[in-house]
C-alpha cells in the first residue's frame, strides 16, 4: 500500500513537473510573442479592460432590471392583497371563533377570493390562517399552503402589521424550489384574529431575469469579441506601416540605398515615413560622398604613383648605369654608388608598399580569384626566398599534403603573403629552421609558418600587424622589410575573406597562420591548422562569422584529418 | 642590323635616360614626346618595337596603343606608373604585348624589350594544326580554310606555343616563360588578356572556344585539330 502510494506520488510529481515545464515553455513562447508583437499586446489589453467594463456594466444593468421588476410586482401584489383583504372581510363577517365550520367558511372565502380577484399581480396562492402566538402548534386553523409562510412573517402579521417578504420554499407536490413574494395582512374586523397571506410565485420574473442575464452575457461576449477584433484591426492599421518601415530600414541597412517609404496622407505615420525618407536621403548622400572620396583617393593614389615614379625611374636608371661601371670609380665613389642603388631599392619597395596599402585602405583593390592548387603557390614563394634563407643560414622545411589543395584565391596575393611570412620568419629566425605547413579541410586551407627565433613577447602577437611596428629596432635585418609587409598581408588575407594570426613565446619562436576559405563568399568554421598555443575548449560561439580565423569546435576530428594529409616535402 | 625602338614618353629626363640605356645595349632609338606624333613617327621610322608611356599629353597612351594596333602588329611594351589592375588590363586589352611598371631597373626593361624582339630564329619549315586552323610557322601565317587571319607577333607566338605540344596543358606561368620570356613568376593577367584577344580573332564563337581551351584551375591547351 505504501509502495503504491509512493509510486503514485512519484508519478504525480513527474507529471506535474512535465506540466509545469510545458506551461513554462508555453509561457516563454507567449512572453516572446508578447514582447515582439505590439498588435497582440494592444488586442489583449483592450480585451482585458473592456471585459472589466462590460462585467461592471452587466452587473449594474441586471441589478436595475431585477429591482424594477420586483418593485412593480410588489406594488401590484400589495394592491391585490388590500383588495383581497376587503373580499375576505366581507366573506368572514360573522364567523365566530371556535365554531366548527371555520375551515369551511375559510375555504369558501378563499374560493371567493380566487374567483373575484383577477389581479395585475398575476396568479397567486392564498393562505387564510387563524393563528396567534399563544396557540400551540397544531391548534392553528388555516386553509392553503400555510407551511410555506415563514415564522418571521407570521409573527409580524399576527402583531397586526401589513408586511411582505420574498421567500424560496420547496414545492409541496414536486419538491422543486419556488420563490414567492408573500404578502401578509391581518384581518381586523373579524371576531377572531385571522391573517391573510397571498403567495405570488416569482417564476415569471425569474424567467425574465434569467433571459436578461443570458442576453447580457451573450451580448457582452459578442461585444468583447467585436472589441478585440476592432482593436486588432485598428492596431494593424498602425502596426502595418511600422512593420513596413522596419522592413524598409532593414533593406536599407543591407545596402539598398534607394529604399524609401511611401508617404500617404498627412497623419503621424506619413510624418514617420517622411522623416525616415529624409534620414535615408541624408545617409545616402553621405555614402555617395564617401564613395566619391574613395574615387578621389583612388585617383590621388594613382596620380601620386605616377608623379613619384617617373622621376624615380630616371634616378633608378641613372644609378644603375653608374653602378654598372662602378669598377672604374675611385673607392669612395664606387661605394656611394652601391649605397645609392641599395637605398633606391628600399625606397622603391617602401613606395610600392605604401601605395599598395593605401589602395587596400581605399577599398579599390579587387580580388581576381581562381581555383588553383596552393601547393604550387607555396613552392613558388619558397623558391623566391631561397636565397635570403641561404644567406641567413636558415633551412626551410616544407610540409605539403599529398593531394591537391585547391582553393579559390588570387595567386599573386597569396604568394605575396607567403613571401612576406617566410621573409619575416627568416628575418627573425636567428638562423634556425623555418617550417611551412599546408593543410586543408572541407571549407578552408591554412598555411602556418613557424620559426624558432626569439619569438614574441606577451601582447606582441596582436601588434605585429600594425604598420611600421618593429619588435626590436636594434635587431639585425636581412630582408630590408618596409615594416608594412605583415599589414599588407593581413589586408590581402581579409580581401580573400580569410584571416592571418600570430602566436609567439619569448625564446620559443613565432608562428604565423594564414587561413583562407576554399570558395569565395563561403565562410569557414575553423582553420585546418592550429597555432601552437591554441586550445578548443568550447563549441564556437561565432561559428558562422566567416572572418574569424580562430573558429573552434570539431577540433580533434578535423585536425587529425589535416595531420594525415601532411607529408614532409 | 640594329633594332629600332620608338620611345613615346613626355618626360624628357626619362626619355633621355631610356635612350642612353637602350643605346648602351645596342639599340637604335627615336623619341617622340607627344601621343599625337606617335603615329606619324611610326609610319616614318618603321620601328621594330614601341616603348609607350601610358600617361601622355595630347593623346592618352591607351588611345595611342589602339591607334598603333589599328595599323601595325609592331610589338608594344607599355611603361606604366600604375600597378593598378584596371589600367594594366586596359592597356593590355588595347593591344600592348607586355608592360613594365615604373620604377623599373634598366636590366628589366632591356630584358622585356629583347624578349619582344626575339625572332624565332632558324625555325624548321613546319606546319602546325590547332583546332580548325593551320599555322605556317616560318611564314608567320595562320589560315582557316585558306583564309588568312591577322595576328600580332605575340598572338602568333602564343598560338604556336600551344600548337607545338597539342596534348600538353600549359599553366599561365609556363606560357609567361615561353612566350613572354619571364624567367620568374610574373603577372598572369598578361596571359589571360592575350588569350582573350587571341580568341576574339581565331575563334568562331569566343564564348565557346575550340582552338584555345581553358583547363580550369590549371591553364590552357590547344584544341584538337
Amino acid at each position: 500500500m505504501k509502495a503504491l502510494l509512493a509510486r503514485f506520488v512519484r508519478a504525480v510529481l513527474r507529471h506535474t513537473g512535465r506540466a509545469v515545464g510545458w506551461g513554462r515553455r508555453q509561457a516563454g513562447r507567449f512572453g516572446v510573442m508578447w514582447r515582439r508583437s505590439l498588435q497582440l499586446r494592444v488586442t489583449i489589453s483592450t480585451l482585458a479592460l473592456s471585459s472589466a467594463v462590460v462585467f461592471v456594466l452587466g452587473m449594474v444593468l441586471q441589478y436595475q432590471i431585477t429591482e424594477r421588476l420586483l418593485d412593480t410586482k410588489q406594488q401590484a401584489a400589495i394592491g391585490a392583497t388590500r383588495e383581497a383583504v376587503g373580499v375576505v372581510n366581507r366573506e368572514l363577517v360573522g364567523v365566530a371563533p371556535g365554531s366548527d365550520p371555520v375551515e369551511g367558511r375559510l375555504t369558501s372565502a378563499l374560493n371567493k377570493l380566487q374567483g373575484t380577484t383577477s389581479s395585475v399581480a398575476g396568479a397567486f396562492e392564498a393562505v387564510l390562517a387563524s393563528d396567534t402566538r399563544d396557540l400551540a402548534t397544531g391548534e392553528a386553523r388555516f386553509v392553503g399552503p400555510y407551511e410555506y409562510v415563514p415564522d418571521g412573517l407570521r409573527q409580524f402579521v399576527q402583531s397586526g402589521k401589513f408586511t411582505h417578504q420574498i421567500q424560496t420554499v420547496s414545492d409541496r407536490d414536486t419538491g422543486g424550489r419556488v420563490t414567492y413574494l408573500m404578502v401578509g395582512a391581518p384581518i381586523s374586523n373579524s371576531t377572531r384574529a385571522m391573517q391573510l397571506y397571498l403567495l405570488f410565485p416569482l417564476t415569471a420574473e425569474q424567467n425574465t431575469i434569467n433571459l436578461v442575464q443570458n442576453t447580457l452575457i451573450v451580448g457582452g461576449v459578442v461585444l468583447l469579441l467585436l472589441l478585440a477584433g476592432i482593436a486588432n484591426l485598428v492596431t494593424r492599421q498602425v502596426v502595418r506601416p511600422v512593420r513596413g518601415a522596419a522592413q524598409a530600414a532593414e533593406r536599407f541597412a543591407s545596402g539598398e540605398l534607394d529604399e524609401r517609404l511611401p508617404v500617404i496622407g498627412e497623419d503621424d505615420l506619413a510624418r514617420l515615413a517622411q522623416s525616415y525618407n529624409e534620414m535615408a536621403e541624408s545617409i545616402q548622400l553621405q555614402i555617395r560622398q564617401l564613395e566619391e572620396f574613395g574615387t578621389l583617393q583612388r585617383r590621388f593614389t594613382s596620380d601620386v604613383s605616377h608623379e613619384l615614379r617617373t622621376p624615380l625611374t630616371t634616378v633608378r636608371m641613372a644609378a644603375d648605369v653608374l653602378h654598372a661601371s662602378r669598377v672604374q670609380f675611385p673607392a669612395g665613389l664606387a661605394r656611394s654608388t652601391e649605397l645609392l642603388v641599395d637605398e633606391l631599392d628600399r625606397f622603391e619597395s617602401l613606395l610600392a608598399d605604401l601605395l599598395e596599402i593605401s589602395r587596400l585602405d581605399a577599398g579599390v583593390e579587387e580580388l581576381i580569384a581562381e581555383f588553383v592548387d596552393l601547393r604550387s603557390i607555396v613552392e613558388r614563394a619558397v623558391e623566391s626566398v631561397r636565397r635570403i634563407a641561404e644567406n641567413a643560414g636558415s633551412e626551410i622545411v616544407v610540409e605539403l599534403p599529398d593531394t591537391e589543395a585547391i582553393a579559390e584565391v588570387e595567386s599573386r596575393r597569396v604568394e605575396r603573403i607567403l613571401r612576406n611570412l617566410l621573409a619575416n620568419a627568416i628575418d627573425h629566425g636567428e638562423g634556425g629552421p623555418v617550417t611551412l605547413r599546408l593543410a586543408f579541410n572541407d571549407d578552408a586551407v591554412a598555411v602556418t609558418v613557424r620559426d624558432s627565433g626569439v619569438g614574441l613577447r606577451t601582447g606582441e602577437a596582436d601588434l605585429v600587424f600594425n604598420r611600421f611596428w618593429r619588435a626590436d629596432p636594434s635587431r639585425n635585418r636581412r630582408t630590408g622589410g618596409t615594416g608594412l609587409g605583415l599589414a599588407i598581408s593581413l589586408e590581402d588575407a581579409r580581401l580573400h575573406g580569410g584571416g592571418l594570426d600570430a602566436w609567439g613565446e619569448p625564446g620559443e619562436g613565432a608562428c604565423f597562420r594564414l587561413t583562407l576559405p576554399r570558395r569565395q563568399g563561403v565562410g569557414y568554421t575553423r582553420s585546418p591548422l592550429d597555432l601552437p598555443g591554441e586550445v578548443h575548449p568550447e563549441p564556437p560561439a561565432d561559428a558562422e562569422s566567416p572572418g574569424s580565423p580562430a573558429g573552434n569546435g570539431r577540433a580533434d576530428e578535423l585536425s587529425l584529418r589535416g595531420d594525415r594529409e601532411e607529408v614532409r616535402g | 642590323m640594329k633594332a629600332r625602338v620608338l620611345v613615346v614618353d613626355d618626360d624628357p629626363a626619362l626619355a633621355e635616360m631610356l635612350t642612353i640605356v637602350l643605346r648602351g645595349e645596342g639599340f637604335d632609338t627615336a623619341v617622340v614626346a607627344d601621343g599625337t606624333r606617335a603615329l606619324p613617327a611610326l609610319r616614318e621610322l618603321k620601328p621594330d618595337l614601341v616603348l609607350l608611356d601610358l600617361m601622355l599629353p595630347g593623346m592618352n597612351g591607351i588611345d595611342v596603343c589602339k591607334a598603333i594596333r589599328g595599323e601595325s602588329g609592331v610589338p608594344i611594351v607599355m611603361l606604366t606608373a600604375k600597378s593598378d589592375t584596371v589600367d594594366i588590363v586596359l592597356g593590355l586589352e588595347s593591344g600592348a604585348d607586355d608592360y613594365v611598371v615604373k620604377p623599373f631597373k634598366p636590366k628589366e626593361l632591356v630584358a622585356r624589350v629583347r624578349a619582344r624582339l626575339r625572332r624565332t630564329e632558324s625555325e624548321p619549315a613546319e606546319t602546325l594544326s590547332i583546332g580548325d586552323l593551320t599555322i605556317d610557322v616560318p611564314g608567320h601565317e595562320v589560315t582557316r580554310d585558306g583564309v588568312a587571319i591577322q595576328l600580332t607577333p605575340l598572338e602568333f607566338d602564343l598560338l604556336v606555343a600551344l600548337a607545338r605540344k597539342p596534348r600538353q596543358v600549359f599553366t599561365r606561368e609556363v606560357l609567361l616563360e615561353q612566350v613572354w620570356g619571364y624567367r620568374h613568376a610574373a603577372d598572369t593577367r598578361l596571359v589571360n588578356v592575350h588569350v582573350q584577344r587571341l580568341r576574339s580573332k581565331v575563334e568562331k564563337d569566343p564564348e565557346h572556344p575550340v582552338v584555345v581551351l581553358t583547363v580550369r584551375g590549371v591553364g590552357y591547351k590547344a584544341g584538337p585539330p
